[in-house]
């Protein structure tokens, strides 16, 4: 080279950005701690505050200053589990459907369809539910409020539906074609092939898919609060489903308005938050890890 | 009837048919019926008017002007270190254990609830550091919400750019930064402005996170500086659907349109951006 | 006179790939050195470690020296960025960057800072004709580049590479993706441009290697078998390795 132009400023310049990118890199790192360090800060004080007798105890009633996080505990579960066995059959049974099973037509429907679900914001999930969802479920199944834990089970697992599918789908895909055309060069019918080759071979993704989806009912927020009753009891029965029950996501959203900063009440909110920050963290990395497995997996079968 | 596999399988797919069906129906459902009865409500007046009599009548200029602030916020926050955090883990990051502590916290952030987010906001913009609830504290913590989306829509978009066009470049005397900015990038650009658009898309339609931090009721004035609280759409649909009585439902039909007309045209341009982009794609 | 001496390399991959042992070799300049060899003797990776791009990759362990102009490229001090410019590499599959014919000319100058309109255009013009492309593109030159033909794009690769006036030419199998047209096409460029510069190339076949030898070196399993004069080592190789595998008895 002949010559070249002294660049030195551009030498400036291109270590300035490296040198963002570089910080930029740890932000998530920054963030999370970030996030714990706030959460502890506001809600630790609770355990100084309130007797764990009281946290522990039967009643959520703050006024009073019964902190009771059970029945909070006891809402998100129900529904969870509500939501959970709707939402597993639909999402798995689409996710298969759309990879292995449907023309391209029924993709070009189907996939886009799911899109717009995930893109739905929870609020408006919630406004249908109050308007649409639950007139009719107390109409239909004739109960005295439609505010129930099974309308918001509803609501959550259609919204977790778009999680599963997608993370489902693409266990699925990356089967290799070669699984499926050997099995049925053995003679098996596409359907054998599907649940005895395809599905087994992509059942980590499917796994992860799951508990994804399920970290996002935990942590759904508005739909929840609107449908289901704002009620935070401990069940007297069974029949607990067709109740209004409260999660804990929605007694943060709809109480935290209302507090004092600094006050017991919203520690123990704040304390609320940590439990759930803390139980999406198990959920993730659990499910992390069991999809990095299943790629290690895959890596040595390739090599 | 005798089950032979053939049976078993016409009867399996019919079921899977069935499942993929109730799964989308309601979705079609939801969004007709929300055409249906929200656009007989929309006017050029009830885009462009404040809300009068309690909200009841009027129209939601201040939430839909709020919805804009707040996603341009959010994008000043997240897009610059979104990127630069996408650049990092697909160009530099080594293979290490801190490379896939970043993994574990970017998924862990992914996840987290966005009440929760709500809390954090609250706490550490609204209260430590004193941007009390405002636009500039909500758009903060929807940024945070919003980054992970970015990063891994990003690192996507740059791992489909071969890796001998790196090669390449490198073995012409670039460093690695001048390959990235003149190659890498131009390359995936449209992949990460779809990415921007449908982590804005979600920050846009969220209520949980600005409730604490910077949503207002109600406002007669529109804000005036970053530091003022604001009104939202989503915000506002969850009052007018829950917090007034009387409400007339046209109202709250025709706020649900123009929030769904908002986040979901959103995704159709992100769609569009996305498909066209791979028709152009050179390789 | 020798443009590059080797001496004692030593690379080896952390995932055990394709390494080298202990090898000794002298580059005689202005010449036509070819590297021949089966697959994974070793090639790859010599031309990999002389213009650095190992940098990149997983290298558990390099030691030895490669001394070019009185320094050593190994070390750790050694300017890669402007070693990469004098010691210029084409690869097997002609990879154009996605850019106008033109800029994928100019690309090297550019990266390396220089702006100036006229002295590119020489630059750029040059180089392709020496490359034997310009009478093909030179009506064209704002085009995509992927719009050549693989014997094009192949030559593009070559005159991009010319264009930053490089001390050395690596090719590493540069005519396996093309057809014979273009071979000898490529092949012919090469016989003139050992006149300006050193050229090292791992032909793709031996007949290849055996046309274009100067100076040659054969290589087996990471393992620097005979090194002298080509069309001697062709002829009469002094190693019965080395015979066996120009008989075509394996690899």
């Amino acid at each position: 080279m002949k010559n070249p132009r002294p660049n030195s400023t551009i030498k400036l310049g291109e270590w300035l950005i490296t040198f963002f990118i570089r910080a930029a890199g740890y932000v998530s790192i920054l963030y999370v701690t970030l996030i714990i360090l706030f959460l502890l800060r506001e809600g630790l004080p609770a355990f100084k505050n309130v007797d764990l007798s009281s946290l522990f105890g039967e009643v959520w009633y703050p006024i009073e200053g019964y902190y009771s996080i059970w029945p909070l505990l006891f809402g998100s579960i129900t529904v969870t589990i509500g939501a959970a066995v709707i939402a597993i059959p639909l999402g798995v049974g689409t996710a298969v459907f759309i990879s292995e099973l449907a023309p391209p037509w029924a993709k070009e429907i189907l996939k886009p369809l799911v899109e717009v679900l995930a893109g739905l914001p929870s609020v408006v999930l919630g406004f249908f539910g109050i308007l649409v969802l639950s007139p009719f479920l107390r109409q239909a199944l004739n109960l005295p409020t439609g505010l129930t834990a099974f309308t918001g089970s509803l609501l959550l697992g259609w919204s977790a539906i778009p999680t599963i599918v997608s993370v489902a789908e693409d266990a699925l895909n990356t089967v290799p074609r070669t699984y499926r055309e050997g099995a049925q060069a053995l003679g098996t019918t596409q359907w054998q092939t599907i649940w005895g080759v395809t599905v087994p071979a992509a059942r980590s993704g499917i796994i992860t898919a799951v508990m994804l989806g399920i970290g996002r009912v935990i942590g759904e927020t508005m739909a929840v609060m609107m449908v289901t009753g704002n009620a935070p009891v401990l069940p007297e029965g069974l029949n607990a489903f067709f109740l209004p029950i409260r999660t804990m996501t929605a007694t943060i959203a709809s109480e935290m308005g209302e507090v004092a900063q600094g006050s017991i009440h919203y520690q123990v909110l704040f304390l609320v938050g940590i439990i759930l920050f803390f139980l999406s963290l198990v959920i993730n990395v659990v499910s992390f890890m069991v999809s990095s497995r299943r790629m290690k997996r895959t890596e040595r079968l390739l090599s | 009837m005798i089950l032979t596999p053939r049976n078993k399988q016409k009867i399996g797919i019919a079921g899977l048919i069935a499942l993929s069906t109730i799964t989308v129906l309601p979705i079609v459902a939801l969004v007709i019926y929300i055409l249906v009865l929200g656009l007989p409500a929309i006017s050029w007046d009830f885009i462009t008017s404040f809300p009068q009599d309690g909200m009841r009548a009027g129209g939601i200029l201040p939430a839909i002007l709020g919805t804009v602030y707040l996603t341009i916020g959010t994008a000043i926050f997240s897009v610059p270190p979104g990127i630069a955090a996408a650049i990092y883990l697909v160009e530099y990051a080594p293979d290490n254990t801190i490379t896939r502590l970043i993994r574990i916290a970017m998924i862990n952030l992914a996840g987290i609830p966005s009440v929760v987010y709500g809390l954090f906001g609250l706490g550490m913009f609204v209260i430590f550091l004193k941007f009390g609830t405002s636009i500039l504290a909500a758009s903060l913590t929807l940024s945070i919400m919003t980054l992970p989306v970015i990063i891994s829509t990003t690192e996507e978009a740059l791992r489909s750019v071969p890796n001998s066009f790196r090669v390449v470049s490198i073995s012409l005397g670039a460093s690695r930064w001048q390959t990235i900015w003149r190659i890498v990038l131009p390359q995936s650009i449209p992949g990460i402005i779809t990415g921007i658009i449908l982590g804005l898309e979600r920050a846009a339609g969220e209520t949980a996170p600005i409730m604490f931090t910077g949503a207002a009721f109600f406002l007669p004035l529109l804000p005036n500086t970053p530091l003022d609280p604001t009104m939202a759409l989503p915000y506002h649909l969850f009052v007018i659907a829950t917090q007034i009585p009387g409400m007339p439902v046209q109202v709250q039909y025709g706020t649900v349109l123009v929030l769904l007309a908002f986040v979901l045209g959103m995704n159709v341009i992100a769609t569009l951006i996305r498909s066209r982009a791979r028709k152009k794609r050179q390789w | 006179m020798d443009k590059i001496c080797i001496e004692n390399l030593t690379v080896r991959y952390s995932d055990g790939a394709e390494s080298l042992k202990n090898i000794n070799l002298s580059i005689p300049e202005k010449t036509i050195t070819v590297i021949f060899g089966p697959a994974g003797g070793g090639k790859s990776t010599l031309l990999r470690t002389l213009n650095r791009l190992n940098d990149l990759g997983d290298v558990a362990e390099l030691s030895g020296s490669v001394i070019m102009n009185g320094v050593n490229l190994l070390d750790r001090q050694t300017d890669v960025i402007g070693l990469r410019r004098k010691i210029g590499m084409v690869f097997s599959r002609p990879v154009t960057l996605p850019l106008t014919i033109f800029q994928n000319v100019s690309y090297g100058l550019e990266v390396a800072g220089e702006r100036r309109k006229p002295v590119l255009q020489n630059a750029v013009e040059s180089a392709l004709k020496q490359a034997a492309l310009w009478d093909e593109v030179y009506d064209r030159l704002q085009d995509p580049a992927n719009a050549l033909s693989g014997g094009q794009q192949q030559r593009l690769c070559i005159a991009r590479t010319l264009a930053l006036k490089p001390e050395v030419l690596m090719l590493d199998e540069p005519t396996s993706a093309l057809d014979p047209l273009s071979t000898a096409k490529i092949e012919g460029l090469l016989m003139d441009l050992k006149n300006e510069l050193t050229v090292i190339l791992a032909p793709h076949n031996t007949q290849q290697a055996a046309r274009l030898a100067e100076y040659a070196a054969f290589f087996l399993q990471g393992e620097l078998v005979e090194e002298g004069d080509g069309t001697q080592m062709f002829m009469k190789p002094r190693k019965k390795k080395t015979q066996d595998y120009i008989m075509g008895r394996f690899g």
